[in-house]
């Protein structure tokens, strides 16, 4: 009896235990993700993208409560504030290498911040994990120049694939708590 | 208004000196929201915006928030979107689809339905209207206030509060030409296109005219955009910031403040270059629209154009990209920036992503061309603010005195590739309005029949 007990208990926090590793590796890889952006290793930074990542960030409208399905403007289809694949984030990267990009010439500082993380699945399961989809809160703060200041909040859903014993992130979804943005612009990744 | 200012000395367009007054002082700014904004036709938005009864979309003219919308008779309205009684907005969605307004701080309700009101906008419902007004008020005198000239032109919504003001293509004048260039079909057609869903709206700390000045023909900031050149950001790859193109004229259109980096008329078409967008499908389906284009135009005249600005504060990129753009002022040193972006209603998916995602890396907050510009409004306004910089005043001599007529163009004139004609036409445009000159004075010529 105390012996099947502790086997089932064996079982049940090793189940546990991959949840939290899987959990730990996803949050270590982004802390990972933001310190190459805050520190300004762009090529590092694209080095973690699989080639058929979809980056996207959609705009919000102000709508009624009853009204929720419209407020932010559709992936494919509309107008957002970015829509991008490994192509134009590579040519963006080229972009601030060149040296007269003014908007980062002199480059800007970030810090990126995530918290709120949460593993929303797991493909085929935590103990040999492939392909993870995840939800989180972002904290992207840009100081510029002298004196501009810009603090991007919002919620991040990501996806990422097991590719050579790293992950890869195969989608990025960026909802930011604007309507108006404030930003001046988007030099900065998120 | 206690300053009286000296226009005429601010915009010396003769030897090319613009005071930095303009671009900073706050006297100035409130005098340009009733001199320019309360009386110039403004865009207010885009027929797609309100596509079925009772739709509407939130815009601005000058300060003022402003509400498109249709009635059930098809009508497109603009209405002052402040309730007369306390000046509550009586709409604060973006955009969506309303029997009636209602302001939600006493309760009063307005209507565009024909069959409720005979003006649009009036007045139908006032909360305790027996026991508190004895059953007497006005609808219509206390209604929402009625944009007395709205314009649909191929799509895009014009607007005009002045009851005097000129009818919208006299405004235009043969600057409609080029504007055509944005909102027809690529086929050659009149009209035929449509904006994405989705309005771009961002905020730079910059003057408004700072904006629609760098549209207007400002061919020179080759330098900014280097940058984008480098990274190769055109519709192929290895093609630069945009299909490669001959060098444009600075055309503008003196007396009506309108300008843009063109060609002058033609009468025959460019040839098509094969190869510009990465994809042959969607090379071919090009290549169909020029063949097209070619056809349906013949021998007719047209112009080409890339960027433009009308005045005051509209501009658009005509040739890919190709959207509209609204330069809101917020104050002296602050502007609200809208895009929309359009393609041909009828292309293909494949062809209007190709375009959206093109477009988006282009323009806007995130494109990779408009960043750069907007680092340069906003130092250009933070760097004029001190006492003594605005002693100086900008250097507006580029392609002075070389002014040419535009032959086939009414009232056009270029003065090369690499000028600043079209500021210098602005401005002037500008110190009219600002003067507060009769519409008679500004309009030399032309048949006022409205």
């Amino acid at each position: 009896m105390t012996v099947e007990m502790s086997i089932e208990m064996t079982m049940g926090m090793q189940a546990e235990l991959q949840r939290l590793l899987l959990k730990d590796s996803v949050s270590e890889f982004f802390v990972r993700e933001a310190d190459l952006l805050d520190a300004r290793k762009f090529d590092d930074w694209l080095a973690l993208l699989s080639d058929d990542i979809r980056y996207w960030m959609p705009m919000a409208r102000n709508v009624a409560m009853d009204d929720f399905d419209r407020e932010f403007t559709a992936e494919g289809l509309d107008a957002n504030w970015m829509d991008e694949g490994i192509e134009t984030l590579r040519q963006r990267v080229a972009q601030l290498a060149t040296g007269v990009h003014w908007a980062e010439q002199p480059p800007s500082r970030t810090t990126h911040m995530i918290s709120n993380l949460q593993i929303m699945s797991v493909e085929p399961d935590a103990a040999a994990p492939q392909l993870v989809t995840t939800r989180c809160r972002f904290l992207v703060y840009r100081n510029r120049l002298e004196t501009e200041q810009d603090v991007f909040i919002g919620k991040r859903n990501d996806t990422l694939r097991r590719e050579a014993k790293d992950w890869r992130l195969v989608r990025r979804e960026i909802y930011l708590d604007q309507n108006v943005m404030l930003a001046k612009n988007i030099s900065v990744f998120f | 208004m206690e300053n009286e200012f000296d226009i005429d000395g601010l915009v010396d367009t003769e030897n090319g000196v613009i005071s930095r007054e303009l671009f900073v002082n706050r006297d100035l700014f409130d005098r340009e929201l009733d001199r320019v904004f309360a009386r110039a036709w403004l865009l207010v938005g885009h027929e797609g915006l309100v596509p079925n009864p009772d739709d509407y979309f939130v815009s601005r003219m000058g300060k003022d928030s402003v509400i498109l919308t249709r009635n059930r008779q098809g009508e497109i309205l603009v209405l002052l979107n402040s309730c007369p009684h306390r000046g509550m907005k009586v709409c604060r969605y973006d955009q969506g689809n309303a029997p009636v307004f209602t302001c939600p701080y006493h309760g009063w309700s307005f209507s565009t339905n024909r069959e409720r009101v005979d003006s649009p906008g009036a007045l139908v419902g006032v909360p305790r209207f027996e026991e508190g007004y004895s059953g007497q008020l006005d609808r219509e005198k206390w209604g929402l206030p009625r944009c007395p000239n709205v314009v649909n032109y191929k799509g895009s919504i014009w607007a005009s509060w002045d009851p005097d003001a000129p009818a919208f293509e006299d405004y235009l004048g043969d600057m409609k030409l080029y504007l055509d260039t944005a909102l027809d079909h690529r086929d050659g057609t009149p009209g035929g296109s449509e904006i994405l869903g989705g309005v771009q709206k961002w905020r730079v700390r910059c003057n408004w005219k700072t904006v629609s000045e760098n549209f207007a023909g400002d061919l020179y900031h080759e330098v900014s955009h280097i940058s984008a050149n480098l990274a190769e950001i055109g519709m192929t790859k290895g093609k630069g910031r945009r299909e490669a193109l001959p060098l444009r004229y600075a055309i503008g259109f003196d007396g009506l403040g309108h300008g843009g980096l063109g060609f002058p008329p033609s009468y025959e078409e460019r040839p098509f270059e094969p190869g510009l967008y990465g994809d042959p499908e969607i090379d071919d389906y090009f290549r169909d629209i020029h063949a097209a284009r070619v056809r349906n135009l013949g021998d007719r005249l047209r112009v080409g154009i890339v960027v433009g600005t009308i005045f005051p504060n509209m501009s658009f990129h005509a040739d890919q990209p190709r959207s509209l753009l609204f330069a809101h002022p917020v104050s002296a040193t602050e502007v609200e920036l809208w895009r929309m972006y359009l393609v041909d209603a009828d292309a293909p998916q494949s062809v209007k992503n190709m375009l959206r995602q093109y477009y988006l890396r282009y323009s806007g907050p995130g494109g990779m061309t408009e960043a750069d510009d907007i680092e340069n409004w906003t130092s250009v306004t933070t760097a004029s603010e001190g006492a003594i910089a605005r002693r100086y005043g900008f250097n507006y001599q580029l392609g002075l005195g070389k002014e040419q007529p535009v032959e086939g163009l009414r009232g056009a004139v270029q003065s090369g590739h690499y000028s600043e004609g079209n500021a210098r036409i602005y401005y002037r445009r500008w110190a009219q309005f600002m003067k507060g000159d009769s519409w008679a004075d500004m309009m030399p010529g032309r048949s006022d029949d409205r």
